[in-house]
């Protein structure tokens, strides 16, 4: 009868309860990070709670999705339709970070001259700050946080620049091997994504308490610490994911799930990987060079 | 494995479970249709009376009900229930409703998202609503949190931007849903240019909810971080500029303006074609226009901020830019009144919202006009003029387009008739108090009223008083039609034929009233879309 039904498109008739488990989760996390920010003692550990519920929500969801699929009963159609939303969805992660590249160029390109008494500001200058001269990196004419060193673009910078870009290559390679069949190609080369990932994120925490405590570069420091740290900090944390992501697919793959064919999984991380990639490109530039 | 095969097509082959996980666990575009449509309901009927707390207040000058902290979280709780919580809602239940069965598809397109993008709404209300109850009070600082002044809520802040944050995650999953539902699930032969208006604009609207939902949530967790992390985004002291803040929300709000009122478009071109008897009027240049406003609403924000003190070269481009977006609009507007001329029309419900919305509608757009005037809009910026103008766009127009979309298809979901009587009661009462409630504010925000202020100069006191009584006539009628609906859905003995209305085109009319559960497993067949799903 199911087949009669459904002689194409699959449509669940079921969500196993996953999405409500996922809202609950989400609720718990955020209202106990809310309780938590008001200083309420239950907060952590509601939020920590909250983060364990939506754990459980992913390994039961996309559970259930890879028992359907290797179950046969994706066709096409909904392979494209995945396709869609990983594209669109990575789509809305990049004007996220668009909000946050747009505040450092606005800071750079208008508020910080404005401050230092250029155009349609300058009486902010005149009447608050007359000694303030704007240039970048700059914690503002109050110098919030106190004297700072700016983060250099040429050390740890420059060799996670490398490393991303080579993690790029070697999950082009992965995927070159799955597509031909070469599962070992496979294996290795999204070993090699996943360790280039990792070792990116360890640099990053290593130049983070670099910044902290060499350098007095915090949070807190104006609007060159809050852009910096909070640009870098969401990339990061995207890297983060994806090599957990990274990770998962990588036990599927020794699982033996993939076919030369059939892999949206892995082409889904494949994407997410090379966007947190292009971000980085982004950061380097503007962040960390210019 | 082909055990698990079979185990899991038996699993899926619940019909249509019963109760409550009925509504908990389905996955059917009908199912969460309905509880989105039921869900903005209730906070339609919430923000109204937050919208009546204000009214009751400015009924006289001089403070008599709330306090003045109480009445600004009233005009910033009210603000974001309508926009988040009834509006848009509304809108992605209909889509839920419609686009499957205009298109020709068995659902959306990956239909468990499409749960998890409406069962987070409630969550995320409940936070947002149980900051009435909280140290400091509800948010008070207006829906678009400006900062520095938002930074001063009490303990509500982290869930009002948590639930905003909740709110963007569901918009945007439901966004990607309408998308990969209309690029991938169209039945052979319902190509692009043959898709009904309302497909199109919800398309388009789509587009903009991923563009634009999540700049907010950046502008928003900069807020969060400016007040709990020494972030210094919006401290001048710091580096950063409150301006930004502005720029950064509006970059979001303008898009979020035509999200709240493009699918209305879409549902007035389905409608008054209907009523007209006639092919709607320039489909092609209908679909152009909905897509060089959604351009266009890109390029436009700084119109709300004209009085920060932008270069004059901004002040210029921005009051350019927006008056340009009155061509495509005007396209629209005259499609629709050329689809009416010499058409053999009558005026059901539908058609009786759909003609007031294009009067009135058409009146917010001229005072936006008047808005879009850099010089002038230094004289009305703040007043009552800018909340006269809004609430002709949102009431008349958003949701009249949704009032109207509702009366247009409860037949098709629940099989009966409703009312024609109530309906047109439920208009025409309506009609005449909204603009009862509205009008005025027009002459008191010329006179120079504040806005989210409660209390006023004498001399604004008789045209306040006529808003008030107009707002709670307008109040009252939504009781009737609350009535109508609720009559239709359980208890009208009169059946719907599958075409409910003589003039109606398309495929959502060739199915049975009530639609089955599922419609179109198979796709349908291809020779009635070349002739009949374009009107």
């Amino acid at each position: 009868m199911a087949h009669a039904q459904q002689p194409g498109y699959y449509v669940p008739h079921d969500t196993h309860g996953w999405p409500i488990v996922g809202s609950v989760g989400l609720t718990l996390a955020l209202g106990g990070a809310a309780v938590w920010f008001n200083g309420g003692g239950a907060g952590p550990m509601l939020f920590a709670l909250g983060l364990l519920v939506i754990l459980v929500m992913l390994f039961g969801w996309f559970g259930q999705v890879i028992k359907e699929n290797l179950a046969g009963l994706y066709n096409e159609q909904v392979d494209r339709s995945f396709r869609w939303a990983m594209g669109w969805f990575i789509a809305s992660e990049v004007m996220f970070f668009a909000a946050f590249f747009g505040a450092l160029y606005y800071a750079r390109v208008y508020a910080l001259p404005w401050l230092g008494g250029e155009g349609a500001g300058g009486w902010t200058h005149e009447l608050l700050w007359p000694d303030f001269e704007a240039h970048w990196p700059s914690n503002g004419p109050a110098r919030l946080g106190g004297e700072f060193t700016p983060m250099g673009a040429w050390g740890i910078p420059a060799l996670n620049t490398a490393i991303l870009l080579t993690s790029g290559v070697t999950i082009t390679w992965a995927h070159h091997a799955l597509k031909a069949g070469r599962r070992g190609g496979l294996v290795l080369g999204l070993l090699a994504t996943v360790l280039l990932g990792a070792t990116f994120v360890g640099l990053q925490a290593y130049e983070y308490i670099h910044a902290y405590h060499e350098l007095n570069l915090r949070l807190d420091t104006g609007i060159y610490g809050s852009t910096f740290f909070m640009l870098t900090g969401f990339h990061g944390f995207h890297v983060t994911m994806g090599v957990v992501m990274l990770t998962v697919i990588l036990l599927r793959a020794l699982k033996g799930h993939f076919t030369p064919e059939r892999h949206f999984a892995f082409e889904a991380v494949a994407w997410y990987w090379h966007f947190v990639d292009v971000v980085w490109l982004g950061l380097f530039v503007f962040v960390y060079w210019l | 494995m082909s055990s698990t095969t079979a185990d899991l097509l038996h699993d899926d082959h619940h019909d249509k479970p019963r109760g409550l996980k009925r509504w908990l666990f389905t996955t059917n575009h009908k199912d969460i249709g309905t509880l989105y449509l039921w869900f903005s309901l209730v906070m339609f009927f919430i923000g109204g009376t937050m919208a009546l707390i204000i009214r009751t207040e400015l009924f006289q000058p001089g403070l008599q009900l709330v306090d003045p902290q109480f009445f600004n979280s009233m005009t910033t709780m009210h603000a974001l229930i309508m926009i988040f919580g009834a509006v848009m809602p509304a809108f992605v239940g209909l889509a839920n409703w419609m686009i499957p069965m205009m298109i020709g598809a068995p659902d959306m397109a990956l239909p468990r998202l499409n749960n998890w993008s409406f069962w987070i709404l409630p969550f995320a209300f409940a936070l947002l609503l149980s900051t009435l109850f909280m140290p400091g009070g509800a948010p008070a600082a207006g829906w678009t949190m400006y900062a520095p002044l938002v930074l001063q809520t009490g303990d509500a802040f982290p869930f009002l931007i948590f639930s905003i944050h909740l709110m963007g995650v569901s918009s945007v999953m439901g966004a990607i849903n309408v998308i990969a539902t209309i690029l991938n699930m169209r039945a052979p032969g319902m190509t692009l240019m043959r898709m009904p208006l309302f497909v199109w604009t919800w398309l388009i609207t789509a587009f903009l909810l991923i563009a634009v939902i999540p700049v907010l949530a950046g502008a928003v967790t900069m807020l969060l971080t400016d007040k709990y992390a020494g972030t210094a985004f919006f401290n001048p002291a710091g580096g950063g500029d409150p301006v930004l803040y502005q720029h950064i929300f509006w970059f979001f709000g303008h898009p979020e303006v035509y999200i709240l009122i493009l699918p209305a478009f879409g549902v007035m071109s389905q409608i008054i074609p209907t009523f007209a008897r006639k092919p709607l009027f320039g489909y092609a240049s209908m679909v152009y226009a909905s897509c060089a406003i959604a351009f266009l609403s890109f390029i436009v924000w700084a119109h709300h901020m004209f009085t920060v003190g932008m270069p004059l070269s901004g002040e210029l481009f921005f009051m350019l830019a927006t008056m340009m977006i009155a061509v495509p609009t005007g396209v629209k507007v005259f499609n629709w009144v050329a689809t009416m001329w010499r058409g053999s029309m009558t005026f059901e419900t539908p058609m009786l919202f759909a003609v007031a919305f294009v009067i009135l509608f058409t009146i917010g757009g001229f005072s936006g006009l008047m808005l879009a005037i850099t010089p002038a809009d230094f004289q009305y910026h703040d007043t009552y003029f800018v909340v006269a103008h809004f609430h002709y766009v949102l009431v008349p127009g958003a949701i009249f387009g949704i009032i109207a979309g509702v009366y247009y298809w409860l037949p098709k979901w629940t099989g009966r008739r409703y009312s024609e009587f109530w309906g047109k009661v439920h208009f025409w009462l309506s009609f005449v108090f909204l603009n009862v409630t509205f009008f005025p504010m027009h002459f008191v925000g010329l006179a120079g009223m504040p806005r989210r202020i409660p209390d006023y100069a004498l001399q604004f006191a008789e045209f306040n008083m006529v808003s008030s009584i107009g707002a709670f006539g307008f109040g009252l009628a939504q009781l009737v039609f609350l009535g109508v609906v609720v009559h239709a859905v359980w208890f009208s003995k009169e059946k719907a034929d599958a075409k409910v209305w003589e003039g109606a085109h398309g495929l959502e009319w060739t199915v049975p009233s009530p639609a089955p559960y599922h419609t179109f497993s198979t796709p349908p067949d291809p020779r009635l879309m070349t002739t009949e799903a374009h009107s």
